[in-house]
């Protein structure tokens, strides 16, 4: 009897081992180990068997039977894996083809650098200020020491609405409007950006809309040298650590002294370029202490506070930034140049 | 104001420095010089030439063959085509090897067969400006002084060595509107001495009284504090002498005849505004300054004839007009060739009368330019005397004895005490009392220290601009080099910066609409009168602002609304086959309802949208399905939501102008006082408007925000989770097509009670099976008890209330 089931052991191990589908194995399994199986088949004879061969016997019919299962255990494991591994073959994407992307719209490029600058401020404790864009001639001009028919007023061509009333040229009159809001309190640190107006044949480099941020600081003991150290902050962090400053005298009817300030030029480092003229130095802000009959009209007592102000064009700022070479782009509404902006 | 450095050196040293290296520290010190420009455009080996011989060319008419002394130890034959060439002349000669402007280099030629040795020049050959030069001279070779000396280079007869540097005058710096200004400037920058020419010493009068012939006076005191005259007869008109036509053209003005040479020339120096009348042309001789009368006119000198207006300011010769004071003097008293005696004026005239009358006549002259920032008072009297004494020598003029005058020079200098401590506060800086005084001695201004920290400065005359000591400190400042001022921190407390409400507000607004999708824009605020008033429903009753002068009828008014300018933008934008479109702008609108202004309009912080075209892009896993008005009012309620007003916004059917009546709906806000008030609009673009602008289906909206600002709630509660299970119940009822889900939703609500968490609708449809005039709406109720899980009575009961309540209040049929 032993010889017989190493016999069906010998058989089934052959069989099993050339099975190729999980159907064969399914009967295989049914012909050798099923109710009415060869294994079953052999061991009705046990009974014919002494007390002493039985228990041996079963032994060995219990090996065989689990090496049979084993067996076809592991057969069909490895059916499976196959028929995994296939299925997923044939799940395969192509993955250069392209995703749904998330829709993302883009701020204008013009509000990213304003915001810019403003974060920037709001970190050196500054508030931001906003006033009309339709003035009256005495903010715009006269309480900012340009009374009318002064010779500065060339400087600026203004869209007038009435005598009195006129587009703003500038966001000083922010500043005044502020001051009287303030009530001659200090410490005054606001930014004011904002959209002006000033009558210009439009260009690639001119626009009679655009853009200021103008800044204001009032206090007891203001100095120019807080003004160069306040502006050397502020381009530091705007255009990268290495970013110097450079001021030139020059003339504001409410500043005295007044300056325009180079900038080290963002693109070539200071090391001359197309966009900088080959000087290493950009002009992108002007500034100067704060005029004292400015101050007078605000409401502070020149003898008591000083101050400083400061006024920049994003429009400048976001065409060198970007390389943008017309500024007209803003205005028009072009998506295709908008969404170039659409980023970090 | 162009500097030429040859004519600056008669008055500073300018030794050892070159005019590039001058205009960088110029510059540097607060006056702007973009460029350094040659006068030389190239010119080498051009001398003065003798034309001692001029014969025809014997096979051309046109050429003449000339023998000319050039220096060069032998006489050269140089064909010549200018018709005015003549023997006897003193020409430029380009000798053989030279260079000319445009690399033309001269060579040995052969004319028609005759020997050519050099080439006599004319005046546009040397690379002179055309519209400098005087008429004379524009055409054919150019003839140069008799006393020019033979074998001279050119360069220096005209001259051509000279540098220009192009002063870009902010307007307080007109004091360099003058060359003795200018030398003032660079004496202080370079630390040099400025000598300048003494006219009183060099002026030399004959006893015959100028007031004998000639009188003034001012009948206008306020427009002109200050009028001098000088009497010079038996003048001869010719040119004037080349160095001054050189240095003339070199400051870009033309030379014209010695007399008018001459006013502009010492204008130049002094700056302060010359004029000669033809004093024969004086019918009364007796020069009155008067205001003009109404009606009066005069023919100025470019042979306008020119309306006067009451406020323009006039020279008369006490009968007529006869110049528009500061501006241009009248054609009919000009000094011409066959004038002998001249009348020369020399006043202050008020800087903002003439300001008025120049801009008004649109007529910007040399003078006006000066008069209308105030000339130096201290300079009319020395101004005169130079004029004066240049005629005397170059026009052999006979000046008569005295000025004759009215006013009187305000020519004071002004003193201003200016504290040492608070230069040093101010600027941040520790220059010493020395530093301080030896920059105010390169300034010529007399600084003396009467009390303990204390300056007094005496400031010139020449400059007006400083009148307060901030205007010194700015003088100390520049000349010590903004540089030199350290950079440091604002002392005193730190403040916290920040955003307001609305700045923070519009922010998020922006965050969540280019997050979404949307992309930003900036359109202009000023727009076209029709344009204006298309979707007026906002701002109704405004009258659109008008400019007083626009540049065009496009930009004429103010907008009253931002979705014109939308619309153009799609527009520009379908044009380029850019179809798809999620706009956004926020701006200001701006309310008026006054026809001429008399206070600032209402300006209204508006956000507007824009949305055409498909919801993504078509591609090999997406088909692309056009927007619609839900797309649109999805994103308002996402904006809502937001800024915690969810729960206060009415959404209400309206046929707002501009808008799809079917299609267009207000939006209300309701208020804390359970007010609603309009805040916005949404809708499709009416479609003839659509169809007019060649666009498909567009929505747009837009929204106040101050109404945003007032009640955005930002205060968030935690709710805490949901322990116990939801019944979830869907209803499909059949009710007529005019009912609104919006109403079926409150009655839902008003009738189910708290238990009832979420409702939403999740399907709408119609069809024959409903029959005419009905639609079908699918709701999903969902019902839960935040303290215990409900049980299936208590839902069917509260649902029951909500099926009867539908059934009552709309005739809903229930669909099983």
């Amino acid at each position: 009897m032993k010889e017989k089931l190493e016999a069906l052991r010998q058989e089934a191990i052959a069989q099993l081992n050339d099975v190729a589908d999980v159907q064969t194995l399914n009967d295989l399994r049914v012909k050798y180990l099923g109710k009415k199986g060869a294994l079953t088949e052999v061991l009705r004879g046990m009974g014919a068997l002494s007390a002493e061969e039985r228990p041996l016997i079963g032994q060995v019919a219990n090996d065989v039977r689990g090496a049979i299962e084993g067996l076809i255990e592991s057969k069909q494991q490895a059916f499976q894996k196959a028929e995994t591994e296939q299925r997923l073959q044939a799940e395969k994407v192509d993955v250069t083809l392209p995703g749904r992307k998330m829709t993302q719209g883009g701020t204008h490029p013009l509000n990213k650098v304003i915001q810019e600058i403003e974060e920037i401020f709001i970190g050196m404790g500054y508030h931001i200020a906003e006033g009309p864009e339709v003035e009256t001639d005495y903010y715009n001009f006269e309480a900012l020491n340009l009374p009318k028919n002064h010779p500065a007023r060339d400087m600026q061509d203004t869209f007038y609405i009435t005598e009195e009333l006129l587009m703003r040229t500038q966001t000083s009159p922010v500043q005044i409007r502020t001051m009287e809001r303030m009530e001659g309190k200090v410490p005054v640190k606001i930014i004011c950006p904002g959209k002006v107006y000033r009558r210009d044949d439009d260009d690639a480099t001119h626009s009679f809309q655009f853009y200021q941020i103008e800044g204001l600081v009032i206090g007891e003991n203001i100095r120019m040298s807080d003004l160069k150290g306040t502006l050397l902050q502020f381009v530091q962090e705007m255009f990268g650590p290495n970013t110097q400053i450079r001021l030139r005298p020059s003339f504001f009817p409410f500043t005295e002294p007044s300056a325009e300030v180079d900038v080290t030029c963002a693109r070539c480092g200071g090391s001359g370029c197309r966009v900088c003229k080959h000087t290493g130095w950009l002009e992108i802000l002007g500034c100067g202490m704060v005029h004292p009959e400015v101050l007078r009209k605000g409401g502070y007592d020149p003898e008591v506070h000083s101050g400083f102000a400061f006024g920049m064009g994003p429009d400048r700022i976001a065409m060198l930034k970007y390389g943008i070479d017309d500024i007209r782009h803003f205005y028009g509404g072009d998506v295709a140049f908008l969404k170039q902006f659409a980023r970090m | 104001m162009k500097v030429s450095t040859e004519w600056l050196s008669d008055y500073v040293s300018l030794e050892n420095v070159t005019a590039e290296e001058l205009a960088e520290q110029i510059t540097r010190a607060g006056i702007e010089i973009d460029e350094v420009e040659h006068r030389n455009h190239g010119i080498s080996k051009v001398v003065v030439g003798y034309v001692k011989s001029k014969e025809k060319h014997p096979d051309a008419d046109k050429l003449n063959v000339c023998v000319v002394d050039a220096g060069q130890g032998e006489d050269l034959q140089i064909v010549c085509g200018a018709k005015n060439v003549d023997a006897g002349q003193k020409v430029p000669v380009a000798l053989v090897g030279a260079q000319l402007p445009g690399g033309l280099e001269i060579k040995k030629a052969k004319l028609r067969g005759v020997a050519s040795q050099g080439m006599i020049c004319s005046a546009k050959e040397l690379g002179m400006n055309d519209k400098l030069l005087p008429k004379e001279q524009q055409e054919g070779i150019f003839v140069l002084e008799e006393n020019a000396e033979i074998g001279t280079p050119i360069t220096s007869v005209l001259g051509l060595d000279d540098k220009i540097l192009d002063f870009d005058l902010t307007p307080n710096r007109s004091d360099c509107l003058s060359m003795r200004g200018a030398a003032y400037e660079v004496a202080a920058i370079l630390g040099r001495d400025v000598k300048l020419p003494d006219p009183e010493r060099e002026l030399v009068e004959v006893a015959d009284a100028a007031s004998s012939h000639i009188s003034v006076q001012i009948s206008s005191p306020e427009h002109c504090s200050h009028y001098t005259a000088r009497y010079i007869t038996g003048v001869k008109i010719a040119p004037s002498p080349q160095w001054m036509q050189n240095r003339l053209m070199a400051a870009g003005v033309r030379p014209i005849n010695n007399i008018v040479d001459i006013t502009n020339y010492v204008m130049l120096e002094y700056g302060q505004p010359l004029h000669a009348f033809d004093a024969d042309r004086l019918t009364g001789g007796a020069v009155d300054v008067r205001l003009a009368r109404e009606g009066e006119t005069l023919v100025t000198l470019d042979g306008q004839e020119r309306k006067l207006e009451p406020h323009m300011l006039l020279i008369t010769d006490g009968v007529k007009p006869v110049g528009l004071a500061g501006v241009m003097g009248g054609l009919d008293s000009e000094v011409t060739d066959s004038t002998v005696n001249i009348l020369l004026e020399s006043a202050k005239f008020d800087g903002g009368t003439i300001r008025k009358t120049s801009r008004q006549l649109g007529l910007r002259s040399e003078a006006s330019q000066r008069f209308e920032k105030e000339v130096d008072p201290g300079a009319v009297i020395p101004a005169l005397n130079r004029a004066a004494s240049l005629i005397a020598r170059y026009c052999a003029g006979t000046v008569h004895k005295g000025i004759v005058e009215a006013g009187a020079a305000q020519a004071e200098e002004k003193v201003i005490v200016l504290s040492f401590d608070k230069l040093n506060r101010f600027l941040g800086t520790e220059l010493s009392m020395l530093e301080v005084k030896t920059i105010f001695g390169r300034l010529h201004f007399h600084a003396a220290d009467t009390a303990q920290g204390i300056l007094e400065v005496q400031v010139p005359t020449r400059r007006g601009d400083i009148t307060k000591d901030v205007d010194l400190i700015e003088e100390i400042a520049r000349l010590y080099g903004y540089d030199n001022i350290p950079t440091t921190a604002i002392e005193g407390p730190t403040t916290p910066g920040g955003y307001t409400k609305p700045q923070a507000i519009r922010r998020e607004i922006r965050r969540l609409f280019t997050h979404g999708g949307w992309q930003e824009v900036i359109s202009y605020s000023f727009t076209h009168p029709e344009l204006a008033v298309l979707f007026p429903a906002l701002t109704e009753g405004s009258v659109p602002v008008k400019l007083s002068m626009p540049m065009s009828e496009e930009r004429s008014v103010l907008r009253t609304s931002m979705l014109p300018q939308l619309l153009d933008i799609a527009v520009h934008n379908a044009n380029r086959k850019q179809y798809d479109l999620a706009l956004f702008e926020v701006g200001n609108v701006f309310f008026s309802q006054e026809e001429t202004l008399t206070v600032q309009p209402k300006e209204l912080n508006v956000l507007s949208l824009l949305l055409c075209g498909s919801r993504g892009q078509k591609q090999w896993n997406h088909s692309p399905e056009k927007v619609d008005f839900f797309d649109l009012k999805g994103a308002l309620e996402t904006l809502f939501g937001d800024l915690g007003l969810e729960g206060a916004i009415r959404y209400v059917a309206n046929q707002p102008a501009g808008y799809h009546p079917g299609r267009s709906a207000s939006v209300y806000l309701i208020n804390g006082g359970g007010e609603q008030v309009l805040i916005g609009t949404l809708g499709q673009v009416h479609p003839e408007l659509q169809q007019e602008r060649g666009l498909g289906d567009v929505y747009v909206a837009e929204i106040l925000l101050q109404p945003l600002y007032d009640h955005a709630d930002f205060d968030i509660r935690y709710q805490e989770l949901p322990r116990f299970p939801a019944s979830e119940r869907d209803i499909a009822v059949v009710v007529d097509s005019a009912v609104e889900a919006g109403s079926l939703l409150e009655s839902i609500r008003e009738a189910a009670g708290e238990l009832l968490q979420n409702v939403q609708v999740f399907d709408v449809f119609t069809g024959s099976k409903l029959g005419e005039g009905k639609k079908s709406v699918a709701i999903s109720l969902v019902y839960r008890h935040n303290e215990r899980t409900l049980t299936d009575e208590e839902v069917t009961a509260a649902h029951g209330g909500v099926v009867s309540a539908l059934e009552q209040k709309f005739q809903a049929e229930l669909r099983k």
